[in-house]
């Protein structure tokens, strides 16, 4: 499909960061943090994309692609741009996707792998029949619209307010699951319409629920210190923000489209439309765009209240916490140190992981001493980690990291090679119990279809970004 | 075959093509909801009226794609028909308005693959070669 990416065009900076070089309109250098093989197999795309992003007015040091990085629309996804509202800074669809807030919870138990195995068959049906997954599914909350506004603006602590989890699941989900700022005047009639019976739903395409257990410790201190024992089981929800957030995206790529128009500013591909951070048209989208986040924080709280009466009713004393909870399409309002000072960045993670270091005060305290949880899911067939996030990532990511295993291939390739009932027996035989809502959905996840997940994690602990502390082996795997 | 998928690392492209511009719009829409579900299983029992505008040509192909997909979600359709009342240029505003039709959406009837998100701009050309009007653009999934 599209060309290898030429490494020769790259500087090297380290075995695990290659710079492009600023030049042209480009206002900051390019970065990617991958080996050199993940780097010669990326799309050239991405490099082009990387470039792109790196002409964006008020960009702060770099235009970042973590090492799963691959072809996205506008930026990269594992795409990473801290932008400067104080320097003509820009907010773009492009740098969030049309699935804000789309990212992991996990979930950790008292069960051992041996406690659940016998049941998984059991406790996978009952997850399939409880959790709305795939096309048109709906959830059993229908708000009524000025209930809709107010989780808009409060996010996971408006659903815990309503019996669906406790104070200590907000702790443990990033920006607490309520973001301030959050403006539900700025969403439209027709992304309100479309929320409608949506909180508490998986969706489709790459969302997954799964069962897993720590099958490998790297790390025993932090381990101990995140509570994960190995083969305890833990449960993993990725989804997003429904149609709510793409309905967001969608009415902003055209408010956007005519500010970059209004405003003048040159972009070299056309999903980068953007507006000044300090725009109305800008205001207007970062404050809805935190109602999408919100939301998605929403979402997986509700999900994984429905996870916790489901593993109650089969193993009965179980206990289940959330463990983090994390989003990896956003953009958020962080403080980050630009030439010895700090500064209010608004930070673009299209398909990143926050993996703030030490002492950050976004991070629970339990935690603060040893860096932020970073959850990266790979694929139904091979591992999902959890890392930490380091001092060394700080200074030369913004925080952050990759944000899964990234696709290798396209879709209708994967079509072509799989069939998802053969897929599903493969699985099967390695102890992997998968359920699908899709067959064909289920054949364009085929774990081939992605990157080498470990190559992928190894990079990201290699340059420093994150360390590992935790690996996690699917048992069974929902796909919506 | 007036419309087509094409291939994108991590989402979908869709094409249609037709003798007018009106009709390789109403193919690329036949091309995305082809990425959700089986068109050949929907009857055509409802039809739901759409209208949009743009600043131009382009944007005014996913402007009608996402007004598709809203109003699919809103009324939870599934829609396989299509059409493209004339487009018009009002003082330097695309506006369409057209028809979809379908009937409400059935998971295990219509073969429900996976949800488009949104249509992007990201790939997206509308443009004439050797006669015949061709719409693309990659959707995400």
């Amino acid at each position: 499909m599209c060309d290898a990416m030429d490494i020769v065009t790259l500087k090297k900076v380290s075995e695990f960061e290659w710079e492009i070089p600023k030049a042209g309109d480009m206002l900051v250098p390019g970065r990617i943090f991958a080996d050199v093989k993940l780097v010669r197999d990326m799309d050239e795309k991405v490099r082009e994309q990387v470039t792109n992003v790196a002409c964006l007015p008020g960009i702060v040091k770099a235009s970042l692609a973590m090492s799963d990085a691959h072809w996205g629309y506008g930026f990269p996804i594992g795409g990473v741009a801290a932008m400067d509202p104080d320097n003509d800074g820009v907010v773009s669809v492009g740098g969030v996707g049309f699935d804000s807030g789309c990212g992991v919870r996990t979930l950790i138990t008292n069960l051992t792998a041996k406690d659940v195995r016998p049941k998984i068959k059991e406790i996978a049906e009952l997850l399939f029949k409880t959790v709305p997954a795939g096309l048109g599914s709906k959830g059993e909350i229908i708000l009524s619209r000025s209930e809709a506004d107010e989780l808009f603006r409060a996010g996971a602590r408006w659903v815990v307010e309503h019996g669906y989890g406790t104070e200590e699941d907000l702790k443990h989900t990033e920006d607490g699951g309520s973001l301030e700022g959050a403006e539900p005047s700025n969403v439209s009639e027709t992304a309100k319409k479309r929320e409608q019976g949506q909180v508490g739903t998986l969706g489709s395409g790459n969302h997954y629920l799964e069962i897993q257990y720590v099958d490998q410790i790297f790390d025993e201190e932090a381990a101990k210190r995140f509570g994960l024992k190995k083969d305890s089981v833990l449960i993993s929800i990725h989804c997003g923000s429904r149609a709510l957030g793409h309905q967001v995206g969608t009415d902003y790529l055209k408010v956007l489209a005519e500010a970059s128009r209004k405003y003048g500013i040159q972009i070299r591909d056309r999903e980068l439309v953007c507006a000044p951070i300090n725009s109305p048209e800008g205001q207007k989208y970062a404050s809805a765009n935190l109602c999408a986040l919100n939301y998605s924080y929403a979402n997986r709280q509700v999900i994984a209240h429905l996870v916790k009466e489901s593993f109650e009713k089969i193993f009965r004393g179980s206990e289940i916490k959330t463990f983090w909870d994390l989003t990896h399409n956003s953009a958020r309002w962080e403080s980050h140190d630009v030439e010895g000072k700090m500064k209010k960045l608004l930070v673009h993670r299209k398909g990143s992981t926050r993996a703030f270091g030490t002492g950050r005060e976004e991070v629970p305290v339990e935690f603060r001493d040893i860096g932020q949880p970073v959850i990266i899911g790979g694929t139904m067939g091979t591992y999902s980690f959890i890392l930490k996030g380091t001092d060394f990532g700080m200074k030369a990511a913004f925080g952050s990291a990759c944000h899964g295993a990234g696709r290798s291939m396209s879709r209708t390739e994967a079509k072509k090679k799989w069939w998802g009932k053969e897929l599903m027996q493969q699985l099967e035989k390695q102890g992997i119990h998968v359920m699908c809502h899709s067959w064909s959905g289920l054949a364009e996840e085929a774990p081939g279809a992605y990157k080498d997940v470990l190559e992928i994690i190894d990079a990201v602990h290699n340059a420093g970004l994150a360390k590992k502390v935790i690996r996690m082996r699917p048992m069974a795997c929902i796909k919506g | 075959m007036d419309f087509e998928q094409f291939e994108h690392e991590a989402d979908v492209g869709i094409r249609g093509y037709g003798k007018t511009l009106e009709e390789a719009f109403e193919n690329g829409a036949k091309a995305m909801f082809s990425v959700m579900i089986n068109l050949g299983k929907v009857e055509l029992k409802k039809k739901i009226k759409i209208e949009c505008d743009a600043s131009n040509l382009e944007e005014l192909f996913v402007e009608w794609l996402n007004a598709l997909l809203a109003q699919a979600s809103i009324e939870n359709m599934a829609f396989s028909d299509f059409k493209v009342e004339k487009i018009k240029n009002i003082n330097s505003i695309c506006k369409l308005i057209g028809v979809a039709r379908g009937e409400e959406l059935n998971t295990e009837k219509h073969q429900a693959r996976i949800e488009v998100k949104a249509a992007t701009y990201s790939q997206l050309k509308v443009e004439k070669e050797k006669g015949r009007y061709m719409a693309q653009t990659i959707v995400d999934v």
